[in-house]
């Protein structure tokens, strides 16, 4: 690829030290971008090698980086499992909501921290990036100890219900959220919001008509983080929920595919991979936007 | 449309004082220009007329109310910004129409508003295209078409053509002059550019330091300067001051700038200087084209000296010239014709009948 790349600069000028410099920049770039490449993409081959073999084949003495008998059944067993397609469904309907709830509250505290100037709005939002950097490895015992103190208080059932979840995820989204939106709202020329309040529109008018669709990468940014975080948490719905039926993806597929000292190495991989195939398929949807959203506030008017 | 009128308007930000007090009147019709250095207030002075901030004290009047509390949409104005601040997802088209919009207006009259506005600023053609695709001065001209779509009393320009280059600045200066001629409302336009202050303004409102320095039409402010401010403000090259005193001279009154140099007043001058003390520090005010080079025939009033030139600019229509007098730098001007030469001698002409005479202490003019 590198001496591609100088054949192309090549005949249009002289081999200056720049395009010297440059070349062995290029080598470089590429020889550390295919070691990442391989580094990252050597675990999901893996599993779709595992996912592929029967379990005989999997504990059989074989060259594990290779198919022998390749078969289906993994996939068919887990896709016709009500238990499996019920962890499914969990997680997406937690995530979907989680991302609603995030939005909903994120966006118009983004606008207000960062447009409407009131006492101590810098502070909050101070305190909201504060909030994020707090892991939820310490979050949890007290958000179990709040729930189970609501719970007993008003005999509502919170504890090992799923769709609680969707609640409390966005503990974990909502401040981060805010935070990177906060940053996106801040960057539109305030101008912007000026000329709007000229032109005679409201806060609400100005939040939805001109920085929502103007801040849209970075509203999808957002969106992608909290969609990705609830499909990914283990540890929440680890310690709130227990009954199966109750389980979402990752607890269900390591809870019930791993029982005692044996693991079903075949359907654990093939979990594996269909839990990792939404997010995929957004961030594939999504990839423009993304990037752009990461790297510019793409708010120059 | 409508006049415009300032009442000791205040505006303070916690301990720093940025509007101090000024009164203004601005008539139906007129295109006025608030003119001065950064950080004079002109800019805060047209966003507290926006509406944009609060006024800490005194009275805003549009149309003859009181508009102190009125938020911005409320109080029929329309502005247009440095940098343009067109909504980045809208087409030219959406820009324009969206306060018409929020209001519902019937779609018949917003098309007709928005179809008419573009044929007056021309841009017919670019009506679907976005803010992105749009070269500086054409977006600048939909800035201009979303203010005047609404047809609005008041039009506020916050320095509209800062980020325009300097041709293309001349031309849009001419663009907004033809418009305000067509549409003709009330305009505000604040810009920190002399020469497009007096190119476009009826009246030229002078800031300096949160006050006004004078109000007058760009004629008098250039040829009737009230304060030094002003006199150094307005024209470019820079009018020159020199130190001098008041000397009587057997019987009439003349001007003493260096132990060499002293000229006799013209009689309509010294009328009016002679009940100056002469013990006062004062300033000979003389914009660079009344320093000329020195014909054989000279007119009345007009006084010869003879210097040595530092630097000379020939600019093609005339050749600025630059020499020491006493120290104090001067800039004259001078017929490309006239041999100016870098640090050659040359006999330069004052017309004293264009002098201003100024307190050095106070920096009014007497």
């Amino acid at each position: 690829m590198s001496t591609l790349a100088i054949d192309k600069a090549g005949p249009t000028r002289k081999l200056g030290s720049m395009s010297r410099d440059r070349a062995w920049a290029l080598r470089w770039s590429y020889f550390f971008l295919v070691l990442f490449a391989i580094f990252f993409l050597t675990p999901p081959l893996y599993m779709v090698i595992t996912s592929l073999k029967s379990s005989a084949e999997i504990s059989a003495a074989t060259n594990p980086w290779w198919v022998f008998h390749p078969t289906l059944s993994n996939y068919v067993e887990l896709l016709s499992s009500n238990q499996f397609l019920r962890f499914f469904w969990n997680s997406s309907i937690i995530s979907i909501v989680v991302v609603i709830v995030t939005m909903l509250i994120s966006i118009p505290a983004a606008f207000a921290l960062a447009r409407m100037k009131f006492w101590g709005s810098a502070t909050l939002a101070t305190g909201v990036f504060l909030t994020y950097l707090i892991p939820d490895s310490l979050l949890f015992i007290p958000l179990f100890k709040m729930l189970a103190v609501i719970q007993d208080f008003t005999g509502i059932t919170l504890l090992n219900r799923w769709y609680v979840l969707a609640f409390i995820y966005p503990t974990l989204t909502v401040p981060f959220c805010t935070w990177i939106m906060i940053g996106y709202f801040a960057s539109i020329p305030k101008e912007l919001d000026e000329a709007a309040i000229i032109d005679g529109a409201s806060w609400l008018q100005t939040l939805f008509r001109i920085f929502i669709p103007v801040a849209l990468p970075g509203l999808i940014a957002a969106t992608i983080f909290a969609f990705t975080v609830s499909w990914a948490q283990f540890l929440y719905p680890l310690v709130f929920t227990t009954s199966i039926d109750q389980l979402v993806l990752p607890v269900g597929i390591t809870t019930t595919l791993i029982k005692g000292d044996v693991f079903n190495w075949g359907q654990i991989m093939t979990g594996a991979l269909l839990g990792a195939a939404p997010p995929l398929i957004i961030y594939a949807f999504l990839m423009d936007y993304y990037i752009a959203g990461l790297t510019a506030g793409a708010t120059k008017g | 449309m409508a006049d415009v009128a300032l009442r000791k308007v205040v505006k303070r930000y916690d301990d720093v004082e940025a509007v101090r007090g000024i009164d203004l009147d601005i008539s139906d019709h007129e295109f006025i220009v608030l003119v001065g250095p950064s950080g004079c207030g002109k800019s805060t002075t047209l966003r507290m007329i926006a509406g944009l901030e609060d006024i800490t004290d005194g009275d805003i009047m549009i149309g003859g109310d009181v508009v102190n509390d009125v938020p911005p949409k409320d109080r029929d104005i329309a502005m247009v910004f440095q940098n343009y601040a067109l909504y980045p997802h809208m087409t030219v088209a959406e820009n324009m129409s969206f306060g018409l919009r929020l209001k519902h207006y019937p779609k018949a009259e917003i098309k007709a508003r928005v179809t008419e506005a573009a044929r007056l600023l021309d841009i017919t053609d670019l009506i679907d295209r976005k803010p992105k695709q749009l070269s500086g001065g054409q977006r600048q001209r939909v800035a201009m078409g979303r203010a005047i779509v609404r047809n609005p009393k008041v039009f506020l320009f916050d320095e509209p053509l800062s980020n325009l280059d300097a041709k293309l600045r001349v031309q849009m200066r001419i663009e907004i002059k033809k418009v305000h001629q067509k549409v003709r409302t009330t305009t505000v336009y604040v810009t920190h550019d002399q020469v497009e202050a007096m190119t476009l303004a009826d009246r030229v409102v002078v800031m300096n330091k949160g006050r006004i320095e004078q109000i007058g039409t760009p004629n008098e402010l250039y040829h009737k300067p009230a304060t030094r401010f002003v006199a150094g403000f307005i024209g470019s090259p820079a009018m020159n001051f020199l130190p001098c005193r008041l000397e009587d001279a057997g019987g009439t009154l003349q001007i003493r700038l260096t132990d060499r140099i002293a000229f006799a007043l013209p009689p309509a001058r010294a009328a009016r200087y002679n009940a100056l003390p002469r013990t006062d520090r004062l300033l000979l005010g003389i914009r660079p084209e009344h320093l000329t080079e020195a014909h054989a025939h000279l007119e009345p009033g007009v006084e010869t000296f003879d210097t040595v030139l530092d630097v000379t600019e020939p600019m093609g229509m005339e050749t600025l010239v630059y020499f020491g007098l006493e120290g104090t730098p001067v800039c004259g001007r001078v017929n490309p014709n006239a041999g100016a030469k870098d640090g050659a001698p040359m006999r330069l002409a004052m017309d004293l009948n264009n002098m201003h005479l100024l307190n050095e202490e106070t920096g009014v003019v007497l």
